[in-house]
């Protein structure tokens, strides 16, 4: 039985900029937590699953809740809401697999205050903006005392919970390469309820036509199917410069399953990931012509 | 540690002397008096103390007062104005859109929110927009045939 009860003690510390919050967060090393909408965090800390001895929120930090289109990439700031994502246009064209997201993401109460950032840092295995971002090609900026460096979305992840950030290093911006001509994005999740909940399966597909119907490129994630959201590369490998069949998608849809190793119910997590991996690159197909 | 915020809630300025640590639902409940809007999991999951944070519905046991300061905050108190009920409580009231009531305040904020964006929202957005509301006692579609009332009402 777990219990809810109230906060406890800890010490609100208030930075004004990202690098300010990164030397807290260096000099007071495991006892400090950053923060950003605090959906994840403050549950777990009345749960006293987190007790961190000093809380860093990164809400005063003017300028971070920006989603933008910048020398042909999308950048998302490390304050940016899923509601943001919902909402912005620029996401809405060429990013439409985040907009759809979003709109599967827990609740709008949620929304409106849970980051995109927040959810990759937090980690869960079935992260849903992991697997769409991952598809999509993203890398993180990471920046801390020893300065920044950039990696991709897919090396982020280390375990269940567990992300591979330095100490001292915190998420400065989100950025996504702008998504060929014919391309298609699909995040399809499975789960139980319409809202609320975390998804069984996720699957995503961006996906590149090369203007008739050969594949130019794919990138397939899954979410909830491994300790850490996965690319599914034997899949992509299948077909990647192939022309597009269901026979095709039916192949590369069972070998997407390889790529699973489900931490829980794995007879059925694979039978899932096999189906709605043909079921998003049909999807995916279809909006990329 | 203790701290003095300044809360705005329903148009009045408020100044609180409490923990960094209390949530916005608390100080509403503990320090403001106001009563309406409801504890119920404490952890975002069922929507009961649902408010408007700078218009928009927000889990107020997720929020840190603190964090809420400099940002208009309404509660379900803030709606009726001279005492005269909000459209979507009116509409709520002829559509029987609740029993208990205890989910009734949560409810009626995320309606509230759900209009500001979108006042004219479909049946599937007025669905998604309460999804984040856990009823015991109704079936929800009182709900949804409420919010879509309210939306007529307002035209």
């Amino acid at each position: 039985m777990i219990f809810i009860r109230r906060l406890p003690q800890f010490d609100y510390v208030a930075p004004r900029t990202l690098w300010e919050a990164s030397s807290v967060l260096a000099e007071r090393k495991s006892e400090a937590v950053l923060m950003a909408g605090g959906t994840d965090l403050l549950p777990k800390m009345k749960k006293r699953e987190a007790t961190p001895r000093y809380l860093v929120s990164l809400k005063n930090v003017p300028g971070l809740a920006y989603i933008k289109e910048d020398k042909g990439a999308l950048k998302i700031g490390p304050m940016a809401t899923i509601h943001d994502v919902e909402s912005s246009p620029v996401i809405a064209g060429k990013y439409a697999i985040l907009r759809d997201t979003s709109l599967v993401f827990a609740s709008a109460q949620i929304r409106n205050l849970a980051t995109v950032t927040g959810n990759l840092c937090n980690a869960a295995p079935s992260a849903d903006m992991a697997s769409p971002l991952i598809a999509l090609g993203a890398t993180l900026s990471l920046s801390g005392p020893q300065g920044g460096r950039t990696i991709p979305l897919e090396k982020f992840f280390t375990g269940p919970f567990t992300n591979s950030l330095g100490e001292g290093e915190l998420v400065a911006e989100i950025q996504a390469p702008q998504p060929q001509p014919h391309t298609g994005g699909v995040y399809i999740k499975h789960s139980i309820r319409n809202a609320m909940d975390h998804a069984i399966v996720g699957v995503a597909v961006v996906l590149t036509l090369d203007g008739s119907d050969v594949c130019k490129d794919v990138r397939i994630a899954l979410g909830a199917c491994a300790p850490t959201p996965v690319r599914a590369a034997e899949a992509e490998k299948a077909l990647k410069g192939n022309k597009l069949t269901k026979a095709a998608i039916d192949k590369a849809a069972k070998a997407a399953v390889s790529a699973a190793q489900p931490r829980s119910d794995p007879e059925y997590k694979r039978e899932m990931v096999q189906v709605l991996t043909a079921r998003a690159l049909n999807q995916a197909w279809q909006i990329a012509r | 540690m203790k701290q003095i915020i300044n809360l705005k809630v329903n148009g009045v300025a408020h100044q609180v002397e409490t923990d960094t640590r209390r949530t916005l639902l608390e100080v509403i409940r503990e320090h403001l008096g106001l009563m309406g809007t409801k504890k119920g999991c404490d952890e975002g999951d069922c929507g009961a103390c649902t408010v408007l944070l700078d218009g928009k519905p927000v889990n107020s046991c997720l929020v840190l007062a603190i964090e809420a300061q400099d940002k208009p905050i309404t509660t379900i108190e803030g709606l009726a104005s001279n005492g005269k009920l909000d459209p979507i409580q009116e509409a709520f009231v002829a559509n029987g859109a609740f029993q208990c009531g205890f989910c009734t305040p949560g409810m009626v904020m995320a309606a509230k929110g759900l209009l500001n964006e979108n006042p004219h929202p479909t049946q599937e957005e007025a669905t998604r927009a309460i999804a984040g509301n856990l009823c015991r006692c109704t079936g929800y579609l009182r709900f949804v045939e409420g919010i879509q009332q309210a939306a007529k009402a307002k035209v």
